[in-house]
């Protein structure tokens, strides 16, 4: 090696940082992520205080208004404010992205776990069906089931819940597969424990963290498909004000195009932050996923 | 390799018989009824019509014997009779297929060509512009609802600039080329017909580049975390110590090395772009299978959905399939 390779080497090795500088670097993402994700959530809860208008109210002499103090995200075609309707939204969107990924999660790790620590012909069994519901692309089975139990956001979930558990289900098996020929499950049968106790209070705990990291990404992918599903006129009731049927009713109005932009931005920025929080938590939890 | 080819055959024909159990249990166990969805109040308030609809379309045998009836029709290749179109589905699909096919691949081909270049750029120039550049486009992509990228991008280069066409595989008064494979692009170039392959060119720009966009995000980030993960490695060292110039090391020694996992990834992308494809052209009205499947969907359209679900899924089978060949082929540990 030459040595002026070597000194570009030398130089290449980054300069010192300041401890800001590093913080910023480890947790930057993350604090951004929880900061929009926070802002959404205190949004949803205070949206009856923080709307200037009703959601609902329609107001036929102010139809598609750009724009304005008074309208500060224009209306829609019924004269509704649309950033009224932008905050109640983020109720349904948060709700629907939680619930979806927290029961599905539920459902994806028991089965999961339960396959892992059975084996044999119930762990088989198990597994062809997480490989089953997997074959179909989530929106489109989504739209089957939709389609056959109604428009509506419980259908609709639920819909979604039937797609949404095996990629648990592949996690958790894996992780408890992982954990249970280490030495303190060993210690926990020999002291007499049963399965259940086993499973649920030592495995479990210790394989908690790539689940939370799992669920926390997921949430945001979880949103993104109940409003193309509401798109699509499936996930909500008209006319409950929800993001994604937002972005239908305005996607013709090119001119006005206040009424679908917004709500698209408000979906984009809550999936990213969940995103960065997720990121963020991984790296956190993993080390050495930081930086890949 | 042959066991692992017939292993994973099998296999495949296991899940596609489930796949049918599944599709036909979601259609006829669930409480929509498509008599009302698709006879209209008047119709459906008398029984007697209501009866003969239902036993045109078996809707009043028991359960298993349709399941029977529905199995024996796909093994004749018969994917049913859609309600809405009252003509079989299989013509359906041969109508609307080719609109799809073609849409997905060019998205493929975007996925591709734009995807592996940033991530390989990304890679070696790793903490520069590029490399935040590409992390950019790759989480707004990912993050990004497809039906409002839609909807921007038609404002903005539709609505606005006027550089772009509007919805739809051709302009208002143009008419489709004759018919020989079903996409337009070779079907006019066929027909020796630029003005139409250029109008053709053009409508495929913006649904193209929608539908790529999660996939892009995707393939960059794969090709990123590969092209590093080889990077490191002992013979990278070697080949540098050797003296090889850095782009003889990147291309001809981590390149075909990281493209491993790429290749699994594209198998899925592909998968994805052919399936997924329903909010995409649902927006630019793109007569495809998608809009197909949410059409039939709105209508309660059951046979129509039914078939359509379970083309999905052996379309994603078959994929999967041909991506653990070529996995196979690539990498000979998998053979096991």
């Amino acid at each position: 090696m030459s040595g002026a390779r070597i000194a570009e080497i030398l130089a290449a090795q980054p300069p010192p940082v300041s401890p800001w500088r590093r913080w910023r670097h480890q947790y930057g993402l993350a604090a951004l992520g929880g900061t929009i994700v926070l802002g959404w959530i205190i949004v949803a809860l205070a949206a009856q205080a923080l709307a200037p208008w009703a959601p609902n109210a329609v107001e036929v002499t102010a139809r598609l208004r750009p724009p304005s103090t008074l309208h500060m995200m224009g209306t829609d075609e019924l004269g509704r404010d649309v950033l009224s309707r932008l905050i109640f939204g983020a109720r349904i969107s948060l709700i629907t992205g939680i619930v979806v990924v927290t029961i599905g999660a539920f459902i994806g790790t028991v089965l999961g776990g339960i396959a892992a620590y059975a084996g044999g012909l119930i762990e088989e069994a198990i597994m062809r069906l997480t490989d089953l519901v997997l074959c179909f692309p989530p929106i489109i089975l989504a739209l089957a089931i939709g389609a056959a139990l109604g428009i509506g956001t419980t259908n609709t979930i639920t819909a979604m819940l039937v797609v949404w558990w095996p990629k648990f289900a592949r996690l958790s098996r894996s992780l408890v597969l992982q954990q249970r020929s280490l030495e303190y499950v060993e210690a926990a049968l020999v002291a007499g424990y049963g399965p259940g106790r086993i499973l649920w209070r030592h495995i479990m705990p210790n394989s908690v963290g790539p689940l939370i990291v799992l669920v926390t990404l997921d949430v945001g992918n979880a949103i993104i498909i109940f409003a193309g599903l509401s798109f699509l006129g499936l996930g909500v009731v008209p006319p409950t004000a929800e993001w994604g049927s937002m972005i239908s009713e305005g996607r013709e109005l090119v001119a006005q195009w206040w009424v679908a932009s917004f709500p698209g931005f408000a979906i984009l920025s809550i999936v990213l932050g969940f995103n960065f929080l997720g990121d963020g938590v991984r790296d956190w939890l993993d080390p050495r996923s930081r930086r890949q | 390799m042959l066991r692992f080819l017939v292993a994973r055959v099998g296999a495949m024909l296991v899940m596609t018989l489930l796949a049918t159990l599944v599709v036909f249990l979601i259609a006829n166990t669930v409480p929509g009824d498509p008599v009302l969805a698709q006879l209209g109040d008047q119709a459906a308030s008398d029984p007697v019509f209501v009866a003969e609809w239902r036993h045109q379309y078996g809707l009043d045998r028991p359960l298993w014997q349709r399941y029977v009836i529905f199995l024996d029709g796909l093994r004749q290749g018969d994917l049913g009779r859609s309600i809405r179109s009252r003509r079989p589905v299989l013509d359906d699909v041969e109508e609307y297929g080719p609109a799809t096919l073609e849409l997905a691949t060019v998205s493929f081909a975007l996925t591709l060509i734009v995807g592996i270049p940033l991530g390989i750029l990304a890679a070696v120039k790793r903490d520069s512009w590029v490399d935040h550049l590409a992390r950019v486009i790759s989480l707004l992509g990912v993050s990004s609802p497809t039906f409002w990228l839609a909807f921007i991008l038609l404002a903005v280069f539709y609505g606005y600039l006027q550089i772009a066409p509007g919805p739809g595989r051709l302009g208002t008064i143009a008419l489709p080329p004759p018919t020989v494979t079903g996409s337009y692009l070779i079907d006019s170039a066929l027909a020796g017909d630029w003005d139409t392959f250029q109008d053709a060119a053009a409508h495929m720009v913006l649904p193209s580049i929608v539908l790529a966009a999660a996939t892009i995000g995707l393939v960059t980030r794969t090709t990123r975390a590969s092209m590093l993960e080889c990077i490191r490695q002992d013979y990278v060292r070697m080949a540098r110590a050797k003296g090889s110039r850095e782009s003889r090391v990147i291309l001809r020694h981590v390149l075909p090395n990281a493209l491993v996992p790429v290749v699994t990834l594209s198998g899925l992308a592909y998968a994805q772009l052919l399936t997924g494809a329903v909010l995409t052209e649902t927006v630019f009205s793109w007569p495809g299978l998608g809009r197909y499947t949410f059409l039939s969907a709105s209508a309660l359209d059951f046979p129509a959905i039914m078939a359509i679900t379970l083309l999905v899924a052996v379309t994603y089978l078959v994929i999967n399939l041909l991506t653990d060949i070529s996995y196979a082929i690539l990498d000979p540990r998998v053979r096991r």
